[in-house]
């Protein structure tokens, strides 16, 4: 099937908004790799929902704008962009920077989302336990790290590259390292005010996340009133990616998967 | 043509197995691999090769600054500067760092800076850099910021030094209410300002620009390369509307003479070796961090596939013009060469580098002043 493609501009900025499905909306943010492909747990989640995957200032095919300097600014860019598209009762699903984005803007307004699901989301730093230095990795040693599973790691370092996809990298790199380089993929302020996300919270982490280790779910969880957290068994920390069907299962328990 | 030595004064001591387990020199590299005994005898002799360059009339003499590194033990380059400053009398002392992006609080630079030219009476040249990508690695600061910090730095500490204080300072970085720099710069309207690079148009469009005319300082690059960028800046400042001059531009080379290209060649080796294959070995993500570069700059730099991070040999670098290495005559003749084709005014010679120890390197300091400098000076 696959989605239907537009650029939308908001707040000044045009950028690429993907979409499918039809049903009670989901806005999918992502993470530091972007969004350009459409990814098969994707075109599960918009079997029963309408899913809307838009790529973030800074990143893949939209603009950076000047104001892009921190996470705080892409929260309110989305609270705009959820206006601007009239969506009431969101799901918002957020994946590592994108569940950092999708905490930040909770924190902000809940009165438009219906729940919020974070998956092992960046934000937060718990004293003792330090996050994969992922801006020290090389290319190949971050695909190893990413998965559980080393085959889909060996599969990507093999993926044929042109200078499209490594221009895209880059740019998705520089837009990474302005939002999250320091303080290193967390703001402190931010659990100061977690208290205040007031929608139900699923947490989903990879058991063998080795870019934010799995003992920051405890931390967002005892953050967030009556977030619950599940750990996904073989799985490193892209969830959606690596075990798409356990992971669609627990969004569409959690969010309810009937449709409207 | 000017000659400075430029020191480096790397940790020469280090233990060369270190590559068996650590990928790095530099950040990641521990610091127990550093012996502070041995570290106090390397400081003193570095200081020493100093303050014998002031002593044999070069006109310069150069320190440098890089953090958490065996490459080069200088982070805050003050230190060295301000010890030199008492010791030698007559040439000048150039700070090829201070990192400005990695400063909090840049006006620290204005006032050491302030400090040093006051105390030599104006012999300080003022450089400044962004530092390398491990930097940013090292302090934590965020690349992707790097050139926005260095410009709005460089504008602070031009102003502290020239606009009478106290003043406010509104930047998007660095805000200040009062800016009122005491001491003020003993050379007036400031400093000569020296701008190192490893080459970029950017930073050369900037350096010309007629309000600067700065220094441009082409550092450790092929001489073909070296040649390109020269011509940039001259063809730059044309298109400003004045021709530059060679007090404009510099070029910052290792170099060893000796008393005949076999025994420079000879001894030379395992020295330059250890420089390019131990102290400099770093990781493309260390080395270029995102941001560090504009998107373009590094779309080139992914395209030709640069030579970091393999390995190279002394002959590899003597052929691309890297390192100047040979007896007087070989030496005289390449620097005739480049200088005539090229067209720098001042020429930075790195006469100590890597493992080159300290009669080596006191040699090939003599050798250097007795035999080629007198050579152009006529």
């Amino acid at each position: 099937m696959g989605p239907t493609v537009t650029t939308e501009t908001v707040a000044g900025c045009t950028f690429r908004l993907s979409r499918a499905g039809s049903g009670s909306p989901i806005l999918f943010l992502h993470g530091a790799g972007g969004a350009a492909v459409w990814l098969p747990f994707m075109e599960a989640l918009a079997e029963r929902h309408e899913l809307l995957v838009p790529e973030h200032p800074g990143f893949g095919a939209s603009d950076t704008p000047d104001w892009l300097d921190n996470v705080g600014d892409l929260a309110y860019f989305y609270l705009d962009v959820i206006d601007r598209l009239g969506l009431e009762g969101l799901h918002l699903v957020g994946a590592s920077l994108g569940g950092w984005i999708a905490a930040e803007l909770a924190v902000r307004s809940c009165a438009r989302l219906k729940s919020l699901t974070l998956v092992a989301p960046a934000g937060i730093h718990v004293k003792g336990v330090r996050k994969g230095d992922v801006f020290m990795w090389s290319a190949d040693e971050t695909a190893r790290r990413l998965f559980h599973n080393q085959e889909l790691a060996e599969a990507m370092i093999a993926a044929p590259q042109n200078e499209a996809a490594q221009m895209a990298r880059m740019k998705n790199s520089l837009a990474l390292a302005k939002l999250a380089w320091h303080p290193r993929f967390y703001n402190p302020d931010l659990e100061k005010w977690l208290h205040r996300v007031s929608v139900p919270t699923l947490l989903i982490w990879g058991e063998h996340d080795q870019v934010i280790p799995p003992a920051y779910g405890p931390a967002f969880a005892r953050l967030i009133p009556g977030a619950r957290l599940e750990i996904v068994g073989d799985c490193g920390h892209l969830p959606h990616v690596e075990q798409p069907v356990a992971f669609v299962s627990l969004v569409n328990r959690f969010i309810g998967g009937g449709g409207t | 043509m000017k000659f400075y030595f430029m020191h480096l004064m790397p940790y020469a001591d280090l233990d060369q197995s270190y590559d068996e387990k650590y990928n790095s020199a530099w950040v990641t590299l521990p610091n127990t691999y550093y012996d502070p005994k041995k570290g106090h005898v390397l400081y003193n002799r570095y200081l020493d090769e100093l303050e014998l360059a002031d002593a044999l009339g070069f006109d310069g003499i150069c320190v440098n600054e890089h953090h958490q590194n065996a490459y080069g033990l200088m982070p805050i380059p003050a230190v060295t500067a301000g010890a030199l400053s008492r010791r030698t009398k007559q040439a000048k002392i150039a700070v090829l760092g201070r990192a400005l992006p990695l400063l909090n609080n840049p006006l620290t630079v204005a006032e050491e800076y302030a400090m040093l030219d006051n105390i030599t009476g104006g012999r300080l040249i003022a450089g400044f850099v962004r530092g390398i990508g491990a930097e940013y690695h090292a302090s934590g600061v965020n690349p992707a910021e790097s050139h926005d910090r260095f410009h709005e730095a460089h504008d602070l500490i031009l102003r502290a030094w020239t606009e009478p204080g106290p003043f406010v300072f509104e930047g998007k970085y660095y805000h200040f209410d009062y800016v009122n720099t005491w001491p003020r710069p003993y050379q007036q309207p400031c400093p000569p300002i020296w701008i190192p690079s490893q080459g970029s148009r950017e930073t050369i469009e900037w350096a010309a620009a007629p309000e600067r005319k700065y220094t441009y300082l082409q550092t450790f690059t092929p001489a073909a390369m070296l040649a390109r960028y020269m011509a940039m800046y001259k063809e730059v400042a044309q298109g400003y509307g004045y021709t530059a001059s060679e007090e404009q531009l510099g070029w910052s080379v290792p170099l060893y003479v000796a008393e005949s290209d076999e025994i420079a060649h000879r001894e030379a080796k395992p020295h330059i070796e250890a420089f390019l294959n131990k102290f400099l070995r770093m990781p493309m993500e260390m080395l270029l961090p995102p941001g560090y570069l504009s998107l373009q700059s590094m779309a080139g730099v992914m395209k030709a596939k640069t030579s970091i991070g393999t390995r190279q040999s002394i002959d590899d670098v003597i052929a691309k013009g890297m390192f100047l290495c040979g007896g007087v005559a070989t030496i005289r003749a390449r620097l005739e060469q480049y200088q005539k084709e090229i067209g720098f005014g001042h020429l930075l010679t790195m006469l100590q580098f890597g493992t080159l120890p300290a009669e080596l390197t006191r040699k090939n300091i003599e050798i250097f002043a007795r035999e080629v400098m007198p050579y152009f000076r006529g």
